[in-house]
C-alpha cells in the first residue's frame, strides 16, 4: 500500500480521531500526539488494514484505548492538572459574549462528565455516528449507549440551566 | 407548530431516542439567531457541538516508509559470498609449468611417468639383487645343520 492510498483511507476520519483524543486528553498538544501515534500505528500495520471491516471504527477504538492508557499513566505520575474549578463570576455584557461564555461552559460541563459519557457525547452529538457504530467502537451494547447518552445529555442540560439562571433566580 | 415539534424532539433527544436526522433538525433549529426564550438554555449546547465539529487535525503525519530490514536477504547475501569464494578458489585449468610434477601435454606426462617408473624398477631390481646375498646366509645355516647331526651322534655315543 502506498502513502497516497493510506492517506485516502485515513483522511476522512483523522479529524474525528483528533477530536475524540482531545475530548479525552483535554490538551490540544497531547491530542495531536495521540492522533499521530494512532495514525502511525495504522501505517505500520498497513498490511492488515484490508482485513479490517471498518477501519474508521477500528481507529476510534484504538484512539479510545490509547487515550485511556495515557490517562492512566498520567494518573500514576500524579501530574494531573485540574483547571475545571475555574469560575467566571462576571456578568456577560453582550449577547455574543454571553453565548461564547456559555459555549465555554458546555465544554467545561462535558469535561466533568465520566469518561464513558464524554466519549458517547463526542461520538454521537459531534461526530454523528449511529448507535450501532458507537456500540461497536466502545465495545458496549446498544441500550447501554442510549442510557449513557441520555444521562449525559440530561446532566449537560441541568448544569446549563443552573449556570444560565445563575444570578437570575 | 414548529415549536411544539421541537419541544417534542428535545424530550426524545434527552432520552437518547432521537435519530440522527431528528438531531440534525434540532441542530438546525438552534443555530438560528432567535430561539424561543425558554429553550435558550439549549442554544450553547448545540452551538458547541457545531463549533467543535470544525476543529481539525493540522499536524502532519510523518509517514516514513520504514525500511523494514528483511533478514532473509542476509542469508541470500551470505550464500552469494560463499559461492563467489568457491568460484575464485577453484583451481583454474590453465597450465603452470613451474609447479612441481605438472605437465601441460598428456604425452609428455606419460613419457615422464614411464621414465620414472622405469627408474624405480631398475633401482628396485638393484636392491633386490643385493638381497640375494641373504640366500648365502641361508646356505650357511643349512651347513650348520650338519653340526646338529654331529651333536646327535655324539650324544648317542656318550649315552652308551
Amino acid at each position: 500500500m502506498t502513502q497516497i492510498e493510506f492517506l485516502n483511507i485515513v483522511m476522512p476520519f483523522k479529524d474525528k480521531v483528533f477530536r475524540l483524543a482531545k475530548r479525552l486528553l483535554v490538551s490540544r498538544e497531547e491530542a495531536e500526539d495521540a492522533t499521530q501515534e494512532v495514525l502511525l500505528r495504522l501505517w505500520n500495520n498497513k498490511k492488515k488494514i484490508q482485513e479490517y471491516k471498518n477501519v474508521e471504527a477500528f481507529s476510534m477504538t484504538m484512539t479510545k484505548n490509547f487515550c485511556f492508557d495515557k490517562l492512566k499513566s498520567k494518573q500514576a505520575q500524579n501530574l494531573k492538572i485540574v483547571h475545571s474549578n475555574y469560575e467566571d463570576g462576571n456578568t456577560p455584557l453582550q449577547k455574543q459574549i454571553e453565548l461564547n461564555d456559555s459555549v465555554d461552559w458546555v465544554s467545561k460541563i462535558i469535561e466533568e462528565l465520566p469518561e464513558q459519557q464524554k466519549m458517547i457525547i463526542q461520538l454521537r452529538d459531534i461526530e454523528e455516528y449511529d448507535f450501532d457504530e458507537i456500540a461497536k467502537m466502545l465495545d458496549m451494547n446498544n441500550t447501554a449507549v442510549r442510557v449513557n447518552l441520555s444521562r449525559a445529555r440530561k446532566t449537560i442540560r441541568e448544569k446549563l440551566t443552573n449556570t444560565h439562571n445563575y444570578g437570575v433566580k | 407548530m414548529v415549536l411544539n415539534n421541537i419541544e417534542k424532539l428535545l424530550e426524545k433527544y434527552e432520552n437518547g431516542e432521537t435519530t440522527l436526522k431528528e438531531e440534525q433538525q434540532l441542530k438546525h433549529y438552534f443555530s438560528q439567531e432567535t430561539v424561543a426564550p425558554h429553550l435558550e438554555v439549549y442554544k450553547p449546547m448545540f452551538a458547541y457541538f457545531l463549533v467543535n465539529k470544525q476543529e481539525q487535525f493540522t499536524k502532519d503525519i510523518p509517514l516514513k516508509t520504514k525500511r523494514t530490514f528483511n533478514y532473509k536477504w542476509i542469508s541470500v547475501a551470505a550464500v552469494a559470498v560463499l559461492m563467489l569464494g568457491f568460484y575464485f578458489n577453484q583451481p583454474d585449468n590453465s597450465c603452470e609449468e613451474d609447479l612441481l610434477g605438472t605437465f601441460c601435454e598428456p604425452e609428455q606426462a606419460l613419457n615422464e611417468v614411464t621414465r620414472s617408473l622405469a627408474m624405480i624398477s631398475s633401482h628396485f631390481n638393484k636392491g633386490a639383487s643385493t638381497v640375494n646375498y641373504l640366500n648365502e646366509v641361508n646356505k650357511g645355516t643349512a651347513t650348520l645343520g650338519y653340526l646338529n647331526e654331529i651333536e646327535n651322534t655324539t650324544s648317542i655315543i656318550f649315552k652308551n
